[in-house]
């Protein structure tokens, strides 16, 4: 590993002043498990890194007018386990309790798992379906982004030099809401996604009302799967409509031949997950 | 680069014992036990995260040392291998291990055990299951992994 500066900011401000002064050779570490492996690698050659381990008031779980609210640096393990989250959106406990192991999820942080935007990733789909948004800080003030914008090309993120991503906001689900999240995995139960698909839908008198399917591992940022969702809102739920809106999911998916399976098998996985979650959400009873 | 290994002060507990380091920014806190404070006990096999030999306690929980930068530890409370038996006395998992064929090669062993004391300090009587799921990160390339599932199911409660 190449050496470097390491700042431990004991506020937010400065924390923000350090990054606004190194600009581009400056990069936030948090729980550090992607940020150490990038430095082994000689992937990130940041001559400054900035700790955010020490910064208060950004870790735990918090609900105000319905929605949570939760710090950048809560780990995974605390909000699979959190009973307010488990309360509110089952669906976020599920996502990030499949990430990994306990151990990483011990160590890896909201924000920073967010931040890193790497397609396959676990919590991304079900953040995007639960109209989740994160609120970025910087030197010059807050702004709001929805998790469906934070995500631009391969371990890309929206966020701007000198920002830091300091909550996640999830909204409470439409009233009746079914959700999933499906994380296929061929190889071994500690793998990243092959494919990944989070659902959530709701139906009234036999018709398909809301409805939100997104995937990850299908391209080079997780997706919205418009093209399914629009061919199910508003109408009759069967399992052939079910059938048909899965198959529209193989024009929206982008995958990369790797050797967790061909971009062709990926294809047919994210049809085949996508289906199977759309059953759970608008069948099962 | 201008820095050229500026040193850090880390101030760790380890096992009990308070420990103020001087090391440089990349210093990995697998490397702080193993070279700076000569605690061998910790093994380092993958370097990523992903096989668990290098688990430690950082503040009660299971983590990566081989993916914790040792600055990034000052001010914890560490638990190590060569902190869970009792002076001469082994911790009844240890025990369990020799009895049960819970290793061959040992490089996996001192990992395996910090992850199975965690599991059962905080839940004595696991099913078989919960053991799995909580040991799912520590691999093992000699066992089979059934004399190390016998090994805890056998030492807890
Ligand atoms: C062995 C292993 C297996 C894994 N398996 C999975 C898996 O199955 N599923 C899955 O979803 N993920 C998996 N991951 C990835 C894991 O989710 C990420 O490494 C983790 O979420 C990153 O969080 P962190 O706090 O450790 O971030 P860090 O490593 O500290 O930082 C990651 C990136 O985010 C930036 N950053 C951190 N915090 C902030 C912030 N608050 N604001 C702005 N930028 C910030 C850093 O500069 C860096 O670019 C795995 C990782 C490992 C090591
Ligand atoms: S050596 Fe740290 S997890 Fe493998
Ligand atoms: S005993 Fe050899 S790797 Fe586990």
């Amino acid at each position: 590993m190449r050496d470097f500066i390491y700042h431990a900011p004991t506020t937010i401000d400065e924390a923000l002043a350090l990054l606004d002064e190194h600009g581009e050779d400056a990069r936030p570490i948090a729980g550090g498990t992607a940020m150490v492996n990038l430095l082994k690698q000689n992937m990130v050659l940041a001559d400054h890194l900035v700790g955010l381990g020490k910064l208060p008031g950004l870790r735990g779980v918090s609900q105000t007018n319905g929605s949570l609210h939760i710090g950048a640096l809560s780990r995974h393990r605390e909000v699979e386990l959190s009973p307010e989250v488990l309360a509110h959106s089952p669906l976020l406990a599920e996502a990030y309790s499949k990430v990994a192991t306990v151990r990483v999820r011990n160590m890896a942080t909201v924000g920073g798992g967010l931040t890193h935007a790497d397609p396959a990733q676990d919590p991304p789909p079900s953040l995007m379906v639960l109209d989740a948004h994160v609120v970025l800080t910087s030197s010059k003030g807050t702004r709001e982004l929805p998790v469906s914008d934070l995500f631009v090309d391969y371990y890309e993120s929206a966020l701007e030099p000198g920002e830091l991503l300091t909550e996640l906001v999830v909204p409470q689900s439409p009233k009746g809401a079914k959700t999933v999240y499906l994380k296929f995995l061929p190889r071994t139960e500690d793998d990243y996604a092959t494919v990944s698909v989070a659902a959530l839908a709701t139906v009234e008198n036999g018709i398909c009302q809301d409805i939100r399917v997104a995937l990850g591992a299908v391209g080079p940022t997780p997706i919205r799967a418009t093209a399914v969702e629009a061919a199910l809102k508003g109408q009759q739920v069967t399992p052939d409509a079910v059938r048909a809106a899965a198959d529209a999911v193989a024009d929206q998916v982008d995958p990369l031949t790797d050797f967790r399976g061909s971009d062709d098998y990926k294809r047919d996985m994210a049809v085949v997950f996508t289906r199977r979650a759309l059953e759970q959400v608008l069948l099962a009873s | 680069m201008t820095t050229a290994d500026a040193l850090y002060t880390v101030n760790v507990t380890i096992n009990g014992q308070p420990h103020e380091v001087k090391v440089p920014a990349r210093r990995t806190l697998v490397d702080l036990l193993r070279y700076d404070l000569d605690m061998t006990g910790t093994k380092e096999t993958c370097s990523v995260g992903v096989c668990g030999a290098c688990t430690v306690l950082i503040d009660g929980e299971i983590a990566a040392s081989c993916i914790t930068l040792a600055v990034q530890a000052d001010g914890a409370n560490i638990t190590t291998i060569e902190g869970v038996a009792n002076g001469e006395a082994l911790h009844p998992l240890q025990q369990s291990f020799i009895d049960h064929g819970g290793f061959q090669c040992g490089i996996c062993t001192s990992g395996q055990i910090v992850a199975a004391k965690s599991l059962l300090d905080s839940n004595p009587s696991p099913t078989e299951d919960e053991v799995k799921e909580w040991m799912m990160g520590n691999l093992c390339r000699c066992t089979g992994y059934y004399q190390i599932m016998e090994s805890i199911l056998k030492a807890s409660k």
